[in-house]
């Protein structure tokens, strides 16, 4: 879900942008605060040295030669009796500021090389040439010559490391820019007549504030370390100014009689370079880096036990149901936080029977499917209800159960087809693998019944695919392949999320039919998550729509399709100019105003009567699903038989330039509210 | 090889005018340097005019070439042969500068309503841009774009928010508030309604069309969906791997399609009506059209024939013309 921002100027908002994601992503993480702070009180107090600094770096204190931390000198003393804490501190500015050239000119070059690059394909083979020349250089060996030539100027070596640095930014940020670059707003501007330089400047830079500000931060801590280093062999600041470095210099030369004056110069550059590295990956890891599509252990044993518990509660079923026979009770699904994305969804699948769920996105059908397989992603759990499969409720089954249940009783076939399928692998491999897996097959009969399986699928030169990998067919294909791979342990139900979304036409049809004819002859049954009216007159026997988290109509499909009863399906058949063709094509297509309503803007009445053409008083209490007045399906509709006697249509409407019904939601609410993401999947 | 326009009655009178958009043996390759010549052409000869107020539809499966050739025609793709002409200018290898000039009467939608608004700029920055661009003050491109978002249904508060604060179909409505904020004669609609649900698609396809009859626009009409494509289109091109199928009048390209390619098309498109749909179905199935995993045909001849039914040695040795039949352009030797 994205936060609302409060309405205020573009100006503050932008700052406030950018900053919320940057100090997020700080503070949230211990290393990344406390090398914030450690890197802030250092720059602090290296401005702030002249003020409060207790000496001089040059006064010498004879009586307290090589000593330890005492009240005078808070850090002890060196060998010419110089106090410890002025000599860091007053070299401190000197050593962050010239560090900090390095970064400006390192990162600086390598990002305008980045830009220039990205906008032109001559100008990238140029660029990459000379950059893997510069990166092909003896960096140190260039600096001591630099240093030969014209002695310790620091600043000017900084500059010299900061170009040398560059070609490594230049490879790290080509590729962001590049991936910016082809971004359809970059096309829009394009279109606009906007300049390769106005592009790169106003649409990619932006893109890149993250990485430059990771790489500023890793190379400030190699200029660090390059300036001790340096000092260390005798190439910093000319004496007796002193230099971090320089200062850890002469402690190794005191290392057995003042081990102590090694402590306090180390301590502080380690912490610095430390806090800067720390700030780096705290900034450069992405808020969803650590999570997957797949729940944690942890949180998966916590939704068991939840989803034990939740089916316990549920009441018992009286009669169990058939093998093969999938039946789903007021099954419920939401956040942990407590939002509902799924309410009260029962439906029966008999064996050999397809049942489409359909709906628009943010109805919960893909939930819904997830939950069958106990695949929900991370956060979302079965929160109440069950899902009897011959007899066995996998709601409140565990881990463990469900592993000898996925692939073998219930399989999952996925929109991507290239998800299902791992690019490192040949697909022979794959499919042997998941049957030997499977069906405890040995290595020969795993092979054979792979290549069987393919040509079950429909693959004509299943021998030569065996051998390809995933990237070298193509969608339809791969489609077919995933398919295989989820009938390899020969499941009798089978779970399509939205199979034919991402396939041409053609291709969508030659799937249809292979998934029509695997259901006849092996009788599984297939839930089929879908948003296609057309798909769902292909092949569906059944057809549940949903609306909001809900069932709104469910029945057969030729019943349901030809003689819909919830205004809500009747709407969307209006709504589908796959419905028309030809010259009865209309002028306009029927709209339904609004859109979806988010989980936590779910009326307590029914769901669906601010949008809908028919909606009176009696909506705004919950409507149960109820038979319909024929008896032929259920419908949650308190109007249904009304509208069905009365032979209502859903009529089309023009665009409302009216704004509050347009929205959804009414007049009263703040525009704010109004503006919410409301469609946004929670996949 | 080039496509006859046909003409309605209506339209004779405007025969004499030069079309809005004329797009002669356009021919595009990817790659650069000396290697574009020897690539396959991923658009290849491709002829059609769009008039003044005309929609016209491009359909066609993935790899068609037909988001392609949108990017030719928009300067965002080099084009290896043949030429654009824009109200009888000729636009095939402008410069950005160029661009500019015309930029304001030729403009676009994309397909995806994610990524086609820069997510870091406010949805008035991302509406202004083309404004400010030609040298509008930003007071003035502020209310132009107040004024825009309220005629695609939004409300005017929304200058200042960011693309993220907006659902799929209010980010598409903002794209065609984009592209039309600078009164343009041409629009460019790649893909423009795919990625929406039903009823949000319905309600952008709807202002579409309203935007269309209000100001005169012609659109190019780019979609995988035939469906899709007839209802705002008068006239559909059909392309296969980068050439010309068939093209012609929608109504008559989608009831009673030539080429066997528009056929099985047509047929594989399914209809929310079971009993229909299983007619559909058994006629696809009589159709005879190869799966497409089929091996891709070889350079020369028609591009579909190893899929075709209809298929003869003719159709690997020689590419079919476009010849006239009833109301429709068909390439192909045996339809």
């Amino acid at each position: 879900m994205i936060p609302t921002l409060p309405a205020t100027t573009p100006a503050i908002q932008r700052k406030a942008a950018l900053t919320k994601l940057s100090r997020h992503r700080l503070l949230a993480s211990p290393a990344g605060l406390a090398g914030t702070l450690w890197l802030a009180a250092m720059i602090t107090a290296s401005l702030t040295a002249p003020w409060w600094l207790p000496f001089q770096t040059e006064d010498q204190d004879f009586t307290a030669v090589l000593s330890g931390p005492t009240a005078t000198h808070w850090l002890g003393t060196d060998e010419l009796g110089r106090d410890i804490l002025s000599r860091i501190f007053a070299s401190a500015a000197e050593t962050l500021g010239t560090s900090f050239i390095a970064v400006v000119v390192g990162v600086g070059l390598g990002t305008l090389l980045a830009l220039a690059a990205a906008s032109s394909q001559r100008g990238e083979g140029v660029i990459s040439r000379v950059t893997e020349v510069m990166m092909s250089l003896p960096g140190t060996v260039i600096i001591l010559a630099v240093i030969g030539a014209v002695g310790t100027n620091i600043p000017l070596i900084m500059a010299i490391l900061g170009v040398l640095i560059s070609a490594g930014i230049y490879r790290v940020m080509l590729g962001q820019a590049k991936s910016l670059q082809n971004q359809l707003y970059v096309d829009a501007a394009k279109v606009d007549g906007l300049g390769p330089l106005a592009i790169s400047a106003r649409h990619v830079l932006p893109g890149l504030a993250t990485t430059i500000v990771v790489q500023s931060a890793l190379i400030f801590a190699v200029g660090l370390l390059i300036q001790a280093g340096l000092a260390f062999i005798g190439f910093g600041p000319p004496l007796p100014q002193p230099s971090w470095g320089g200062m850890i210099q002469s402690a190794s030369q005191h290392v057995y009689d003042a081990p102590w004056l090694m402590v306090p110069t180390g301590v502080v550059l380690a912490l610095t370079v430390l806090s800067a590295n720390a700030i780096g990956n705290a900034l450069g890891k992405g808020p969803n880096d650590t999570a997957s599509h797949l729940p944690s252990a942890a949180i998966r044993r916590k939704r068991a036990g939840q989803a034990v518990a939740a089916a316990a509660a549920a009441p018992a079923v009286g009669n169990p149901p058939a093998a093969g026979k999938l039946s789903v009770r007021g099954l419920s699904v939401g956040v942990d936080g407590g939002t509902p994305l799924v309410t009260d969804v029962s439906f029966d699948v008999e064996p050999g029977i397809v049942l489409g769920l359909v709906g628009e996105s943010g109805c919960g059908k893909t939930m819904t499917a997830l939950s069958l397989m106990g695949l929900l992603p991370s956060g979302v759990a079965v929160t109440g209800g069950q899902i009897l499969w011959n007899g066995k409720n996998l709601a409140a089954a565990t881990d463990k159960d469900m592993e000898s249940i996925r692939g073998r009783d219930v399989a999952l076939i996925s929109q991507e087809p290239m998800r299902a399928l791992d690019p490192m692998f040949t697909v022979g491999y794959q499919l042997t693998s998941a049957i030997r897996r499977l069906r405890s097959m040995g290595k020969a009969a795993a092979s054979a019944e792979a290549l069987s399986l393919l040509e079950k699928v429909g693959i004509v030169d299943a021998k030569r695919i065996l051998k390809t990998y995933p990237h070298q067919i193509s969608g339809g294909m791969a489609q077919r392949v995933a398919i295989a791979l989820a009938l390899s342990g020969r499941p009798r139900l089978l779970v399509a999320d939205e199979p034919t979304t991402a396939l041409d036409v053609t291709v969508q049809a030659e799937i249809l039919s292979l998934l029509r004819s695997l259901v006849k002859d092996t009788g599984m049954s297939v839930v089929m998550v879908t948003h296609d009216l057309g798909v769902v007159a292909d092949i569906c026997d059944q057809v549940a729509v949903m609306y909001a988290g809900q069932v709104v109509e469910n029945g057969a499909t030729a019943s349901i399709l030809d003689d819909p009863r919830h205004p809500y399906t009747l709407a969307l058949l209006a709504a589908d100019p796959h419905a028309n063709s030809g010259h009865d094509m209309p002028e306009r297509l029927a709209t339904i105003k609004g859109q979806v309503p988010q989980p936590k803007d779910w009326p307590g009445g029914c769901r669906f009567a601010a949008r809908c053409q028919f909606a009176g008083s009696a909506c705004l209490v919950p409507v149960p699903l109820l038979p319909t007045g024929t008896g032929v399906g259920l419908v949650r509709c308190v109007k249904a038989d009304e509208l069905a006697t009365e032979g209502l249509a859903w009529v089309a409407t023009d665009v409302p330039s009216d704004l509050s019904p347009e929205l959804g939601v009414p007049a009263e609410v703040p525009a704010r509210h109004r503006l919410d993401i409301i469609e946004k999947d929670m996949a | 090889m080039s496509i006859e326009t046909p003409l309605r009655s209506e339209q004779e009178t405007t025969v004499q005018r030069k079309p809005m958009l004329e797009v002669q043996d356009l021919v595009v390759r990817y790659g650069h340097g000396r290697k574009t010549a020897a690539a396959p052409a991923a658009v290849d000869g491709v002829s059609f005019t769009i008039q003044s107020g005309e929609t016209v539809g491009l359909v066609g499966e993935s790899g068609s070439g037909k988001s392609t050739i949108g990017k030719a025609i928009l300067g965002l793709q080099k084009i290896s042969g043949g030429s654009v002409g824009f109200q009888g200018e000729d636009i095939t290898h402008t410069t950005s500068g160029k661009r500019r000039a015309i930029g304001s009467e030729l403009r676009a939608v994309f397909q995806d309503p994610n990524s086609s608004l820069n997510p870091r700029k406010t949805i008035g920055a991302s509406l202004a841009e083309p404004l400010r661009v030609r040298g509008i003050s930003a007071a003035a491109a502020r209310t132009k774009a107040e004024d825009m978002l309220e005629r695609v249904g939004l409300p005017r508060e929304a200058v200042d928010r960011y693309p993220s604060q907006f659902s799929g179909g209010q980010r598409q409505r903002i794209s065609v508030a984009r592209a039309l904020i600078c009164e343009p004669k041409l629009v460019v609609c790649d893909e423009a309604v795919s990625a929406l649900d039903l009823s949000t698609q319905a309600q952008v396809l709807n202002l579409l069309a309203d935007l269309r009859d209000e100001r005169g626009l012609s659109y190019l009409f780019i979609a995988h969906d035939i469906s899709v494509v007839q209802f705002l289109a008068q006239r559909v091109v059909v392309l296969y791997r980068g050439q010309v199928m068939e093209s012609g009048p929608a109504a008559a390209v989608t009831e009673n399609p030539k080429h066997p390619f528009t056929q099985a098309l047509v047929a594989a498109s399914p209809v929310p009506r079971p009993a229909e749909q299983a007619e559909r179905r058994a006629v696809r199935e009589a159709l005879g059209v190869r799966t497409a995993s089929a091996v891709a045909a070889g350079p020369g001849g028609c591009p579909f024939r190893q899929r075709c039914p209809l298929a003869t040695e003719l159709c690997a040795t020689e590419r079919p013309a476009l010849r006239r039949m009833g109301e429709a352009d068909v390439a192909c030797h045996h339809a």
